[in-house]
């Protein structure tokens, strides 16, 4: 792929800027690509996320019909013909009127056409619970879309991945889901080099040393997971924290290691516990054969729905304090 | 007609005053999270939930305080819900955009867009076997007229003459973006016609003409006519959410719906009726009065008790 990029520079961004940025970046560099969905074009975004887009890339940056099977079709229609489409679902909770062109349409096109066909588009959406959210906008979705062969899939928890995941999403030649979180669009600002070379997939981010146990974790609730280790440090329990923002491809080599060398494996996400991806990764650490010193743990969302009220969903979603009991009790043994 | 007239903007000045103290609550922040206000769309619910039977069932959006409250959802339990309270009516676990209250034939607010469509085609399908002459109303904006499933509940109930009324709230807008921009046809109740089922353009703002169409359905709905279709005109005095900045407003928007909002035309109106202004302020001071009273006592009900989060999951 020729480089059309401008040098790398470094930036102070939030979250939500930082997605705006490789918005901005992708859609000079690649003409072919179209930026679009509920109140994306002209509003620039309910979360601000995809402002000066239209502005700048007129007719490419479009708002749409509240219509989503329309907008992941057309996405899939229009990648087949050769353009880059990155549509918004606003919320991943609304993907679910529309999975049929995610599923059954994007994740077949270049198997079913033997190679001939492909469907370069990106689905951004945000997902996860924050205070007061429904069950209708509260849920964590991505073992859903892990489930199905076809689609790749990340969740960033940083502006700098923000940025990255978003550049290398785009500029793959399959369906790529990269699933944001609204509780950090208008985090703090941080520095993120922009402009910088299409990073390849996959890969982890050391997000703290330890040889106590391994934490696998991945969204915002990373930050969460971090805040539980540096409270274990100083307790004198080290966690291997390693954030798997890919989640296909998944770096599974990298867990197997860490699994093997701390002797302890608890995963970390947001999403309900059952059918969870954190079940996927004790598989393939179990069937690598690696021994553990204790029963590996998952962390999540017990499996419920998720209630309105705070008082409610405080004690359901998981926070700093649970992850640090949980794995404490992992470390130390003994109950919980 | 002036006692009907007093009793709708009754009706009315407790969704209003109930917004307005929702507003001031989450500002002030007992009231957390995402809120949708119904304020100057209020004659809809009033119009429409005059003529519905108990045993009827309603499906709202997200936007459906005022529906809650015109099927007569007491007061207190919807302000503890907003609150996270353990008397909410929902215990805390619907929030402001997925109150239910089925006991008073308030079957929901969706905040799926056009979730509930087709599950209004289901109550009222549920009616043709179960003797209760059930007719179902299913309400969402002019956005939703533009989602797979309420073109999939059209043609479900049309086909099956079943007894639903298709309520769409046209304030012109879907969050920031105006439906004007997002259909090439503005007229949606246009669309009825593609579906073999009645359609009306109707004056949204207006509380007696909503009453006057949706009594019209209904009883074409229970004779087995099926599906009608009624588009309500009328406009949001407020933003689509709590915190929008409504940068989509033109100049002098804000100032034409003002004048055409339902509460100041039937004050218009009660005045021309030779209502004395007293007795008419006298309405919006009792609401106010009761509104304050609902909102101080949920205020002082304890919150959900987080031992209970995990019930009411499975049967
Ligand atoms: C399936 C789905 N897509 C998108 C949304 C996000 N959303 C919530 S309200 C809304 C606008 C709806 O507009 P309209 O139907 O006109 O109703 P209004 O809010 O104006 O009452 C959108 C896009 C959603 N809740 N569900
Ligand atoms: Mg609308």
């Amino acid at each position: 792929m020729p480089d059309t990029s401008p040098t790398p520079e470094t930036r102070k961004l939030s979250y939500g800027e930082a997605v705006n940025a490789a918005l901005h970046r992708l859609m000079e560099e690649l003409p072919e690509t179209l930026v679009y969905g509920e109140d994306v074009g002209v509003p620039g975004g309910v979360f601000g996320v995809t402002r000066g887009l239209r502005k700048q890339h007129g007719d490419r940056a479009f708002d749409t019909p509240i219509s989503e099977s329309a907008i992941l079709g057309s996405a899939v229609g229009a990648a087949m013909m050769g353009r880059r489409p990155i549509v918004e679902i606003m919320w991943a909770d609304f993907s679910l009127v529309a999975l049929d062109q995610i599923v059954n349409q994007a994740a077949n096109v270049r198997y079913v056409s033997g190679g001939r066909l492909r469907a370069p588009l990106t689905i951004r959406t945000q997902q996860g619970n924050a205070p007061g959210a429904c069950a209708q906008h509260s849920q964590c979705l991505e073992a859903l879309f892990l489930h199905v062969p076809g689609l790749r899939v990340c969740m960033p928890s940083t502006p700098q991945d923000a940025y990255d995941l978003l550049v290398t999403a785009v500029h793959s030649d399959d369906p790529v889901l990269v699933i944001e979180n609204r509780t950090l669009y208008f985090g703090a600002k941080e520095e993120v080099v922009v402009g910088g070379p299409v990073l390849p997939m996959g890969g982890v981010r050391e997000r703290h040393a330890g040889s106590d146990a391994t934490v696998v974790t991945w969204g915002s609730i990373t930050h969460r997971a971090v805040e539980a280790a540096e409270a274990l440090a100083r307790e004198g329990i080290g966690l291997h924290v390693i954030e798997t923002p890919w989640l296909n491809p998944f770096d599974t080599g990298t867990v197997i290691a860490s699994a093997r060398r701390t002797g302890r494996l608890a995963v970390v996400h947001e999403a309900n516990v059952t059918g969870g991806f954190g079940a996927e990764v004790v598989a393939r650490v179990a069937g690598a054969g690696v021994t553990l010193q204790a029963p590996p743990i998952r962390v999540g969302a017990p499996d419920v729905r998720m209630p309105a009220a705070p008082t409610l969903a405080q004690v359901l979603v998981p926070d700093a304090d649970r992850i640090a009991g949980e794995v404490r009790a992992l470390v130390r043994g003994g109950s919980r | 007609m002036s006692e009907r007239r007093l009793a709708d903007l009754q009706a009315m000045w407790r969704i209003r005053a109930f917004e307005e103290k929702v507003r001031d609550l989450r500002a002030e922040g007992p009231i957390v999270g995402s809120v949708h206000l119904c304020i100057g769309q209020e004659a809809i619910a009033v119009g429409a939930c005059d003529v519905l039977e108990p045993e009827d069932a309603l499906f709202a959006t997200y936007r459906g305080h005022g529906w809650a409250i015109a099927r007569g959802v007491p007061l207190e339990p919807l302000f503890a819900e907003l609150m996270g309270r353990a008397n909410g009516v929902n215990g805390g676990r619907g929030g402001s955009a997925y109150f239910t209250a089925a006991e008073y034939g308030f079957h929901g607010e969706n905040s799926i867009v056009g979730g509930g469509a087709p599950i209004a085609c289901g109550a009222a399908l549920a009616g043709r076997f179960d003797g209760s002459g059930r007719s179902a109303v299913t309400v969402f904006g002019d956005g939703a007229m533009n989602q797979g499933a309420v073109h999939e509940a059209m043609n479900f109930a049309s086909a099956f003459d079943l007894p639903v009324v298709f309520i769409c709230e046209n304030n012109r807008y879907s969050e920031l973006t105006p439906i004007a921009d997002m259909v090439r046809g503005s007229r949606l109740a246009d669309r009825a016609a593609a579906y073999g089922m009645p359609g009306h353009r109707i004056d949204g703002n207006d509380a007696e003409s909503v009453r006057f169409h949706v009594r019209d359905a209904l009883e074409i709905a229970r004779e087995g006519g099926g599906p009608t279709l009624l588009e309500c005109m009328t406009e949001r005095l407020v933003g689509h959410y709590i915190g929008d900045a409504e940068n989509y407003r033109r100049p002098g928007e804000m100032d034409r719906i003002r004048r055409r909002e339902p509460i100041a035309r039937l004050r218009q109106a009660l005045l021309a009726d030779g209502v004395p202004a007293g007795e008419i302020d006298a309405v919006e001071a009792g609401a106010r009065a009761e509104i304050e009273a609902a909102a101080a006592a949920a205020l002082t009900a304890p919150f959900a008790d987080p031992a209970t989060a995990r019930e009411h999951l499975y049967a």
